[in-house]
């Protein structure tokens, strides 16, 4: 197991190592710079500006610099932002991302799994078919969409909700943890009903429904561990996912994310910024990936015994 | 099963309930009582620090923190005393003294002084600092030069402190609009012993605009900055006219998202909007006693023109373009006639002053034109691509003028829309035929419309050049012998231009705000400022109608 784990982080470097240094010289391949703006700049200030974040050095000698800071953990100034480092945006948006992704997981699983178990248990019945669809119309719903109507029908119609915020009002991370979770709801809703299917499909379900237990024990007692393997394999990429595409729901909601700051530092041409984010996020994404991996194997008895053995 | 599902329900539904008793009155009713201002800033300020900033949302927190040596009336905009008791202006008008009113102090106690001046306008013009801002002080003598390091002892730059609350500065020529500069947060003074403590003064980015740091001589004071959530300032007890304050403080929100803000306006977390989303307006506009507010505003939107290529180097091809636009329909069609149709660069009644008007909206004669130029009825026209951002509201009018070119011309127009950033690369290179452009006045002056097309201008980006014209702008207008005069000149190169066309004005903007009801002292005006010493609230203010 711990083979299996060490494995895994020691591939993870090389991969952000790639993610690094594409981002690197992707960033400066977009035409315009950190310091275009709208009202020309004299030369003689571009210089200074560009000599004070040191943009003045040649490409390669910044790309050192930049991995020898990194090693060091300081992921460096934002341009966009004097007087404020990338560690500490990300510091300050990070939080909030990551608590607007578990709650939107925490929906997404109530909702979804929920779901998926109820339209398992009678398939290609209406008890089947009202669940599934709801979820196909979950997944093809964008947030753009879902948002702005929650926020008409709860915020200002029914006036229960805020209409933005996080932290602010009490009641205002309702609506953005479900508008980010609806999606993901969707996809948990429909592999939970195929893991279910499959499970309740097996010899030693029909072994327990032969010996006469009640439906809720089959479902919950047997086939839930087994039935939810294929949700907890998509859990962690899609954790991951949550934090690096919470910028829509992020923006309708003005909610002060880290998913703002990584789409407007791309706009701005923020480099460091940019760089930051990115390797915080892989970082993040290789992480996620091994912790659902880890929680998959332990969930399957086969594979436990795999790693076991080793 | 199926009672599970309902179950499911109830609690959602209690969960929101519970939610909704929960939640406090609103920004505005519980602003209105404390007297705290709920300010829609737009976006997330960049900067604190007057000299590095450059942005409008940045303007409305520095002007809420520091004070110039003047400040403008919100009804009139002209100069009143900030910083500044008075001033002297020399028979010649190139030398005004300010004097520095002895109440005046930082937030920290320290009072305020002549030599704070010099060193801030140092370090302003500092070649290290890269101050994007840095031309703002170029009226004063040497100021230029020593900005671009052709000179390196400040001691020559044209500002000098008397004594302790005397400052003396001396200007290149007569510059009418320089006390209005005063205002302009470039030119305030920042606290040397703070800036100094966190490193030097040519540094941008160092923590000294953070709130447990932040020096500043305004009505107001730092209390509270939360990234991407909000900023809150206070009154402070330091300020010299703080009798005069009405407000106990502002929370100035970052919304970015417009369409958000009108949201939050709706529910009372905001008494003031930065903009209005378009498609809002209309409903607005029909409200009664509707928080709209709608006002001309110092700002042009015009196209470029690439008059070094072809077919927009001939001048009969720039006019036929020009005049086959029906302005008055892309503002009432498209715009939802929120603009002001503009045949020329400078807004009207700026100071006074009035654009020629040389052409208007002319099918005929712009098929004549372009026949002329060698394209009857658009025939063997080459094509023409039209630049513009990434914005929903810039692609309305481009469709919009395509279409009316290829009724009245029948020529073929193309639209490309750039990502900001590579539509600045690609105006700064001039890698474009016909591009999309604005511009806002730094401050109420044909100046400042007028010199953007000197011949290499960094914002000309037309090709187009006329040593007439500089002449004029740069050399008759500053020597005028009176106002009127003045204008007179700048009414004359403003001619030159509009005659070459190396643009086509569209319309003059408008500032669009949702103001609530409670608030006062804000009044519309050309500049879109604001002086939060004149803001109140109406604590007693109630929805009409409404018990509570």
């Amino acid at each position: 197991m711990w083979r299996f784990v060490g494995m895994r982080l020691l591939q993870a470097i090389p991969v952000i190592l790639v993610v690094i240094t594409v981002t690197f010289f992707l960033v400066r391949v977009a035409p315009g710079g950190p310091f275009d703006g709208e009202k020309a700049v004299t030369r003689e200030v571009k210089a200074a500006l560009e000599a004070q974040y040191k943009l003045d050095l040649p490409l390669f000698q910044q790309y050192t610099a930049y991995l020898g800071d990194l090693a060091q953990g300081d992921l460096g100034p934002s341009f966009k932002y004097p007087g404020r480092s990338v560690n500490e945006l990300i510091a300050a948006g990070f939080p909030v991302t990551a608590e607007l992704g578990l709650y939107a997981l925490l929906v997404a699983l109530g909702i979804g799994g929920l779901a998926g178990i109820i339209a398992a248990l009678r398939p290609n019945t209406a008890q089947d078919y009202i669940p599934m669809s709801a979820a196909m119309i979950g997944i093809c719903m964008p947030s753009f969409l879902l948002g702005p109507l929650l926020v008409l029908v709860f915020g200002i119609h029914l006036d229960w909700l805020p209409v933005s915020g996080w932290g602010d009002i009490p009641g205002d991370k309702i609506l953005p943890s479900i508008t980010l979770g609806a999606g993901y709801a969707a996809y948990i809703a429909r592999l939970g009903r195929a893991g279910m299917l499959e499970v309740l499909s097996q010899d030693y379900i029909r072994t327990a429904r032969a010996k006469g237990l009640p439906q809720w024990q089959v479902v919950l007692k047997h086939s839930l561990r087994g039935g939810m393997i294929p949700v907890v394999a998509f859990l962690g990429p899609a954790f991951a996912g949550l934090l690096a595409g919470s910028f829509v729901v992020e923006t309708i909601f003005q909610i002060p994310g880290l998913g703002r700051f990584y789409v407007q530092a791309a706009f701005n041409r923020d480099y460091t910024m940019i760089l930051g984010t990115t390797v915080f996020l892989s970082v993040l994404i290789v992480f996620f990936n091994l912790l659902s991996d880890i929680l998959a194997a332990w969930m399957n008895p086969r594979l436990r015994a795999q790693f076991g053995g080793q | 099963m199926h009672s599970m599902i309902v179950r499911l329900l109830l609690l959602v539904a209690a969960v929101a309930l519970l939610a909704s008793c929960g939640r406090g009155e609103s920004n505005v009713a519980s602003g209105n009582r404390a007297g705290i201002l709920h300010f829609g800033n737009g976006s997330e300020p960049q900067s604190l620090d007057p000299h590095v900033a450059t942005g409008i949302p940045e303007h409305f927190i520095i002007h809420a923190l520091f004070e110039g040596l003047t400040v403008k009336n919100p009804y009139t905009l002209e100069p009143e005393p900030g910083v500044a008791s008075s001033w002297d202006i020399s028979e010649d008008g190139r030398v005004i003294t300010f004097h520095i009113n002895p109440e005046a102090r930082w937030s920290n106690g320290d009072p305020m002084t002549a030599a704070d001046y010099v060193w801030s306008w140092q370090r302003l013009l500092s070649p290290g600092l890269g101050s994007e801002y840095a031309y703002m002080l170029f009226p004063v003598k040497n100021a230029q030069a020593f900005n671009q390091g052709k000179m390196t002892d400040f001691g020559e730059v044209g500002v000098k402190a008397l004594d302790k609350l005397t400052l003396q500065v001396t200007l290149n020529e007569r510059t009418p609009y320089f006390l209005q500069l005063m205002d302009h947060y470039s030119t305030f003074a920042v606290h040397r012993p703070t800036i100094e403590k966190f490193g030097n003064a040519s540094d941008r980015y160092t923590p000294w605009t953070r709130v447990e740091n932040m020096v500043s001589n305004g009505a107001f004071r730092l209390r509270d900055w939360q990234l991407y959530r909000r900023l809150e300032v206070e009154k402070s007890d330091t300020y010299w006219d703080r009798d005069r304050v009405k407000l106990n403080g502002i929370v100035f929100h970052p919304t970015e998202n417009t369409v958000s803000e009108e949201r939050m306006f709706r529910v009372g977390q905001l008494h003031y909007t930065a903009s209005v989303p378009l498609g809002k307006i209309p409903v607005y506009q029909e409200m009664a006693d509707t928080p709209y507010r709608q006002a001309p505003y110092i700002g042009t939107y015009y196209y470029l023109i690439n008059t070094l290529q072809a077919p927009t180097d001939k001048l009969k091809v720039r006019q036929a373009l020009s005049m086959a636009i029906d302005r008055e329909s892309l503002n009432r069609n498209v715009l939802k006639g929120t603009n002001i149709p503009a045949y020329s660069i400078t807004p009207p009644d700026t100071l006074g002053y009035f654009p020629p008007r040389l052409f208007s909206h002319d099918v005929a004669r712009a098929r004549e034109l372009l026949a002329e130029a060698g394209y009857p009825n658009g025939e063997g026209w080459p094509g023409l691509e039209l630049t513009y951002n990434t914005s929903e509201d810039h692609r309305k009018v481009a469709v919009a003028l395509q279409q009316m070119w290829k009724d009245a011309l029948n020529i073929d127009v193309t639209l490309t829309n750039q990502e900001w950033k590579v539509y600045l690369d690609s105006i700064t290179q001039m890698n474009f035929q016909i591009a999309r452009r604005g511009w806002i006045g730094d401050y109420v002056d044909p100046n400042s419309f007028l010199d953007l097309f000197i011949t290499g201008g960094g914002n000309n980006n037309t090709g187009f050049a006329d040593p007439r014209y500089d002449d004029l702008v740069l050399r008759q207008a500053p020597q005028a012998a009176t106002d009127e005069a003045r204008l007179a000149i700048f009414h004359e190169a403003e001619t030159l231009l509009m005659e070459q066309m190396p643009i086509i004005p569209l319309y003059t903007y408008t500032s669009k705000h949702l103001v609530h009801p409670s608030v006062s002292g804000m009044p519309p005006n050309l500049m879109d400022s604001t002086n939060f010493k004149y803001v109140s609230l109406d604590q007693d203010w109630r929805p009409a109608g409404a018990g509570n």
